[in-house]
Order: structure tokens, then C-alpha cells, then sequence
């Protein structure tokens, strides 16, 4: 047996975890740690400038390639500052292990110095979150703990380290088996109710399917690409379920929800049958749930136990792992259809086809102003939609969604269900490492891009040839549309004129930095930025009062979408007092 | 889901890992989720390594059913029983310190009330009389209402235990992971 510090035992277990990517930032009661780490070259250490920039490098890590991110920071702080990147993974599903020291074991409760009792503080953002108190429980908790991390309904698990452990020696054993009487996720899917809801699809006359993020976790993409080529059932995804069905098919339909596709939302509406794949009918995609597919039987299929029935009605319920699930359910519907033949779907194809044309994804284009579509859709036709794409939260986030055509699962990373400013950067830059030849882009606001800056200082030091777009539209853009339609144009903080020179900045930092005023430099500069190498900031100029549609109002029923911006309200508002407003913050 | 159904009085039970921080866990579950907790009481089971929970919460049916799906999502939790499905006991403590002075007959009202509730009395002073009774709630609530009148100096309650009752052929059919409940 090897005597070794916890330090050491550490790095052994994240190795026998297959880990050879860290995201960290070091600190007093890690310095051992980091100091092991640096004599071992297997593991390669991401130095972010912030400890939220490495829990988000982590995430678009671990979602560009199903592994298990892994984060290494030090107590107090450190720790505190990962507790969004903790609850924006826990909100998405994404599997982490968040590693924070901490200070020794005599003195926790003592407020030592950099003390902070983040077991506590994140117990509520973690799957689940570990506190280890000897070193001879360390590698049973690693175990556990990236076992937990990646498998059920994936999740971040932190792993709190005392200094004392770090330091102590012991023998290292890795244990070959773990038990956790108390965890033990249902991954096969009821046989009875899949083939009850194979009986329900061939039967139905206009049924959906809703797909989200599960999908993609559980790699079911191609299943689900079989599927709706036998049934030719017409497909929406979520937000996060982005990638998990070509953006380009015939039978897709576009996102669904808040700013989702009229076709989408009057698909759902209209619908018979919904068949829910990974999804959690999240309230951004329900609109009024009240008044959400009120026709429907309701199929759902999920991983998780707890998202079933928990905001909306549910005919067959599954729990499982979606591509066991979604094969059984290949396998019965192909029986059915031997031997009683599938429901023909022509007339519903055409219905949606209908709505498709009546309101298709649409601006006003325009030859001077650069509208902040057209450098999606310029971006994608430049890229043939062959690279990873990143964002942060806002209106860009919903033109990206919207104008870039996802392809393939894994290369769209966005925080949906928390809506973290700020993520969309990091995460790209954890993307980059995972697959060095690829191309990223992060595609940001100049609101979003300032919550986490601080990172072109790590994609210029370690040369990571991230692409960064950023949609300067001076305004906090979802906010000031919200303020516009719902609040009298009172524009309350969210003008932001006062943003840095982006393209000096970059410079300051040593990334290559262009920008774009007009409408006819944008092809110029995403040719230029996508062929400069290392990492490159493209600034764009775009209309700073563009919004996103279709838009459901908040609390609105799906089926009242809007197309336009609704009348100003009478005496408060309108555009005379926007300007003035404006030119009081600007002075 | 059944829309609208009304809101029940739940018994749940749960085994959970007796370790450091788990209590906090199911707690903070159910004040994250903004369910109630009427009462709360825990102890170790006949495995040590197992510490047993009942929780009263009140709830429709939708609400409930996620109560016990979040608490069996939590990985220390090992089994969820919500006992209220089927034929259960459920018994509580209190303890009540009561005063004896205000009226003459005070002292032996104290007395007949405990003798009915067949409360015993565990503590006593001049003034004051300390009566213990296990029973259902409606028994302590009872109890309770006939002593207040005397004046209540301390009252504490144990929070109820329950445990479900033997049957033949009794099946408990919430069990860690139970999406799929045959439509």
C-alpha cells in the first residue's frame, strides 16, 4: 500500500476518474493541492480569473463532451463564488464536481479566516454535496460523488476538503464498487406503459413531440431521429433541447414557447397527443399552464420521477433513461405498424406547413443598420453551422436560438433554466478546451459580456481560440423590451451607453478585436474574426431597439403571440419620453 | 393530477442515512419547495446507520405526491412511506406544566383531568403540576383544551411518531422511485 497526502490521493482518484481537464483558481488552504498538481502533468489545469468563470468553463465542458467537469478552488470565497455556476448547473442538468478546500477540521465554526460553510450555503443548488471529515473517507466520496454527478438526472456535486485532510497521509485504496443504498436511479423504462404510449402515437391524429435537454444528456438523438422517421411525428425542442434534432428537417418546427416559432406553439395547442422527451414543461415553455395543449393526451418521458406530474397533467408516465426508452418504443411502434399500420399524418404536416408560412421566423431587414439577426444568420451561413456556439443570456440568446440552425447535439451551450448572465463566455472557453481544432464562438451582449470579462485574460494567456461576437446594443436589449411594452418605455437601468471601447479592450487583454457600424461590414468582419487565429472579439454595432418576436407575455397562453410591440400606453411612455429619459442618463 | 383535490393531513415516514446534516437536508427541502411541516420527529432506527423520520405536512394530492418524490430524490433518503394510504398508528407526547392555584379546586381538577386522559403526572410543585400523556392528537388536543382554563405555564409536544399498521397481505406502494403509478 502507498502512503500519500490527501493532496496526492486527490489527483489519483480524478485520474481514475478519467479526469484530465481541471478548471480552478488556487488559494491558501489548496495551495497543497495545486502544489501536487503541479508536479503531475496528467492533469491540466484552466487557470480562470475568477472562480464563477471556472464553474461555467467546467459546464461548457462537460456538455460539449458528456464528461464530468471538474472544478478545484479554494475555501471562503473561492467557494462562494461558485454558487451560481452550482445552481446554474443544477437548474441544467450538467454533472460537476466541484472540489472547494477548506479550512481544518478543528476549526470550522470557529469563522476562521476564509472560512465559509458552503456545504450549507449550497445545499440547495448541488445534487448533492459532501463535507469530508477524514482521509480515510476521501476516495469513497470521490467515487460517489462523480457517480452522482453523472448518472440519473446529471447534476453537480461539490466535495468540501478540510486542509487537515489535504495535508494528512494515508494508504490509497480506490474502491471498485460503491454503495448508496438510497440512490439508485430508474434507467429502463416501464415496458407496460412504453408500449401504452406506442399504442397512443400510431393512434393519434395530430400528435407532437416536445423534446428537451434529456435528449441530448442521455445521447438519445439518434433514436429520436428514428423515431420520427417512422412515425413522421413533428418535432419542437426547448431551449436546451437545441441540437437534439437537425435545426434544418422538414418535420421541425422551431423552439416552442415564450419566443418560440408560431408553428411550434400552435402545434402544442392544437395537438392530440404530446409526447414530452426529456423536457420539464418549465414555465418559459407553458405560458399559462391553464391554457397549455388543452386537447392533448400527455405522454412523459424523463428521467427525474420528481418532473413528472410536477407542473403539468400526464396520461403515460416513464421514467427512465430516454434512449432505453425511446429504443423500447422504436421497437413497439414498428410491431404496431406491421401489424395494424400507423395513423396517416398528412393532413396535420399540412396544418403546421400552413402555419409555418403564416408566421415564419422573420425581421425587417435593413441596409444600413446592422439588425443583430442577420449576424446570426450570416454567422451560420459562414459556418455551414459546423462549430460550437455559446451564449449568454438575453435578447441575443433568443436571436441565436431562433436564427442559428443547430444541427448536431453538444454544440449549443446556454443557461436556460437559471439564466445566467455571464455563463455564455466561460463556457465557451471550456468548450475550446475539450476540443482544441473546433470552432467556438461565444455569441453575448455587451450587458451579459461584462458579468464575466475578466476571462479574455485567460483565453489570451493560454492562446484558447475562442471567437467572441458580441451584440452591442447599448442596452440591457430583454429588459429594455420588457420595459417597452410592459412598463411605458420607462427605461429604469437598463441603458447602458456607457460600455467600454470592446475592440480596445480586447487588445488591453491581447485578444484580436474588430467591429462593425454598418450593415455591409458584418460579412467583412465574422470572414476576418472566424479566420484570425487565437481568440478574437467581434464587436457589432446593431439596432438598439430591435426585439425579439414571436413573444408571449408573461402569464399569457402560448396561442397569444406577438409580432409586433403592443401600442404604447396612453399619457405614460411613448417615444418623446424615452428620449428624454435617455438623455438624462446619458449626460 | 387531480385539480383542485383538498388539502389532507399526510403522515410520512422516512429512513434516511443517520448522518451529520441530513435533517437539514429534509428540512430545507421543504422550506426551498414551500412545503409545511406540522411536526417533525426523528430517531434512530434498529440499524444505526438509519435514522427514521415522521413528518405530519398537510397537502392536495399533487403536492404530496412531490413531497415524496423530492424526499426520496435526496440520496440519503432510503425509503418513503406515506403512511396516510393505508392503516396506520400515530401517537404523540406532551408534556404540560399547569398551574393549581388560581382556584381552590384547581388542584383537584388537575387530578380528575389527568386520571380521564390517563395522563401521569411527573413532576409537581405547590403550585404546579407536570402531566405526561401519549395519545392521537384529538385526545391531546382534549386534553389540553380542559387544562387551559386551570392556566398553562410550559407546554411541549414530541411531535407525533407513526408507524404503519400490520395487515395481511398489506401492500405499501410508495417506494423510492415510483413515477410510473399505473394509469
Amino acid at each position: 500500500m502507498v502512503k500519500m497526502t490527501g493532496a496526492e490521493m486527490l489527483l489519483e482518484c480524478l485520474k481514475k476518474e478519467r479526469v484530465s481537464q481541471i478548471f480552478g483558481y488556487p488559494g491558501g488552504v489548496v495551495l497543497p493541492v495545486f502544489d501536487a498538481l503541479y508536479k503531475d502533468p496528467s492533469l491540466s489545469v484552466v487557470l480562470t480569473r475568477h472562480e464563477q468563470g471556472a464553474v461555467h468553463a467546467a459546464e461548457g465542458y462537460a456538455r460539449t463532451t458528456g464528461e464530468v467537469g471538474v472544478v478545484l478552488v479554494t475555501s471562503g470565497p473561492g467557494a462562494t463564488n461558485t454558487v451560481t455556476g452550482l445552481a446554474d448547473a443544477n437548474m441544467d442538468s450538467i454533472p460537476l464536481v466541484v472540489i472547494t478546500g477548506q479550512v481544518p477540521t478543528k476549526m470550522i465554526g470557529n469563522d476562521a479566516f476564509q472560512e465559509a460553510d458552503i456545504v450549507g450555503i449550497s445545499r440547495s443548488c448541488t445534487k448533492h454535496n459532501f463535507l469530508v471529515r477524514s482521509i480515510s473517507e476521501l476516495p469513497r466520496i470521490v467515487k460517489e460523488a462523480f457517480y452522482i454527478a453523472r448518472s440519473g438526472r446529471p447534476g453537480p456535486v461539490l466535495v468540501d476538503i478540510p486542509k487537515d485532510v489535504i495535508t494528512d497521509r494515508g494508504d490509497f485504496r480506490y474502491p471498485e464498487t460503491l454503495t448508496l443504498r438510497g440512490y439508485n436511479p430508474t434507467v429502463q423504462g416501464n415496458r407496460w406503459q412504453i408500449r401504452k404510449a406506442a399504442q397512443l402515437m400510431a393512434k393519434a391524429k395530430k400528435p407532437v413531440l416536445y423534446v428537451g435537454g434529456g435528449v441530448i444528456a442521455s445521447d438519445s438523438h439518434e433514436e429520436l431521429s428514428e423515431l420520427v422517421s417512422l412515425s413522421r411525428i413533428p418535432v419542437t425542442l426547448t431551449l436546451m433541447g437545441l441540437g437534439a434534432f437537425p435545426g434544418t428537417h422538414p418535420l421541425f418546427m422551431g423552439m416552442l414557447g415564450m419566443h418560440g416559432t408560431y408553428a411550434a406553439n400552435m402545434a402544442v395547442h392544437h395537438c392530440d397527443l404530446l409526447i414530452a422527451v426529456g423536457a420539464r414543461f418549465d414555465d418559459r415553455v407553458t405560458g399559462k399552464i391553464a391554457e397549455f395543449s388543452p386537447h392533448s393526451k400527455v405522454i412523459h418521458i424523463d428521467i427525474d420521477p420528481t418532473s413528472i406530474r410536477k407542473n403539468f397533467r400526464v396520461d403515460v408516465p416513464v421514467v427512465g433513461d430516454a434512449r432505453l426508452i425511446l429504443s423500447d418504443l422504436l421497437e413497439d411502434l414498428r410491431k404496431i405498424r406491421d401489424e395494424e399500420g400507423l395513423t396517416p399524418l398528412e393532413p396535420w404536416h399540412q396544418q403546421i406547413e400552413g402555419w409555418k408560412e403564416e408566421h415564419p421566423l422573420t425581421y425587417k431587414k435593413d441596409p444600413e443598420v446592422i439588425k443583430p439577426q442577420f449576424v446570426i444568420e450570416k454567422t451560420f451561413d459562414l459556418t455551414g453551422g459546423d462549430c460550437i456556439v455559446s451564449t449568454d443570456v438575453g435578447q441575443h440568446q433568443m436571436w441565436t436560438a431562433q436564427f442559428f440552425k443547430f444541427l448536431t447535439p453538444r454544440t449549443w451551450l446556454t443557461s436556460g433554466g437559471l439564466g445566467t448572465m455571464g455563463y455564455g463566455f466561460p463556457a465557451a472557453i471550456g468548450a475550446q478546451r475539450a476540443f482544441p481544432k473546433r470552432r467556438v464562438i461565444a455569441v453575448t451582449g455587451e450587458g451579459s459580456f461584462m458579468m464575466n470579462i475578466q476571462e479574455m485574460a485567460t483565453v489570451a494567456s493560454l492562446e484558447i481560440p475562442v471567437k467572441i461576437i458580441v451584440l452591442n446594443n447599448k442596452y440591457l436589449g430583454m429588459v429594455r423590451q420588457w420595459q417597452e411594452f410592459f412598463y411605458g418605455s420607462r427605461y429604469s437601468s437598463s441603458f447602458i451607453g456607457q460600455s467600454p471601447d470592446f475592440v480596445k479592450l480586447a487588445e488591453a487583454f491581447g485578444v484580436a478585436g474588430f467591429r462593425a457600424t454598418r450593415a455591409d461590414q458584418v460579412e467583412e468582419v465574422l470572414l476576418k474574426g472566424l479566420s484570425t487565429k487565437g481568440p478574437v472579439l467581434m464587436e457589432f454595432m446593431v439596432d438598439p431597439e430591435e426585439n425579439v418576436f414571436p413573444m408571449v407575455p408573461a402569464g399569457g397562453s402560448n396561442i397569444e403571440m406577438i409580432f409586433e410591440a403592443p401600442p404604447p400606453a396612453p399619457a405614460k411612455g411613448g417615444k418623446t419620453g424615452r428620449k428624454e429619459k435617455d438623455a438624462v442618463i446619458t449626460a | 393530477m387531480t385539480p383542485d383535490s383538498p388539502q389532507k393531513k399526510h403522515h410520512i415516514q422516512i429512513l434516511v442515512e443517520n448522518r451529520f446534516g441530513v435533517l437539514t437536508r429534509v428540512a430545507g427541502l421543504f422550506s426551498a419547495r414551500g412545503y409545511n411541516i406540522e411536526s417533525l420527529s426523528v430517531g434512530q432506527g434498529i440499524d444505526p446507520s438509519v435514522a427514521q423520520m415522521t413528518i405530519v405536512t398537510v397537502g392536495d394530492d399533487r403536492v404530496v405526491e412531490q413531497i415524496t418524490k423530492q424526499l426520496n430524490k435526496l440520496i440519503d433518503t432510503i425509503k418513503v412511506v406515506d403512511l396516510s394510504e393505508s392503516s396506520f398508528v400515530s401517537r404523540e407526547t406532551v408534556m404540560v406544566k399547569v398551574n393549581t392555584t388560581t382556584r381552590p379546586e384547581d388542584r383537584q381538577e388537575a387530578f380528575r383531568i389527568a386520571e380521564i386522559f390517563r395522563a401521569h403526572i411527573v413532576d409537581t410543585s405547590p403550585s404546579t403540576y407536570t402531566l405526561m400523556v401519549t395519545g392521537e392528537e384529538e385526545k391531546i388536543e382534549a386534553m389540553i383544551g380542559l387544562l387551559r382554563p386551570l392556566g398553562i405555564k410550559e407546554l411541549v409536544r414530541s411531535g407525533a411518531i407513526a408507524i404503519a399498521r400490520e395487515e395481511p397481505r398489506h401492500a405499501t406502494r410508495t417506494q423510492k422511485h415510483d413515477g410510473e403509478l399505473p394509469a
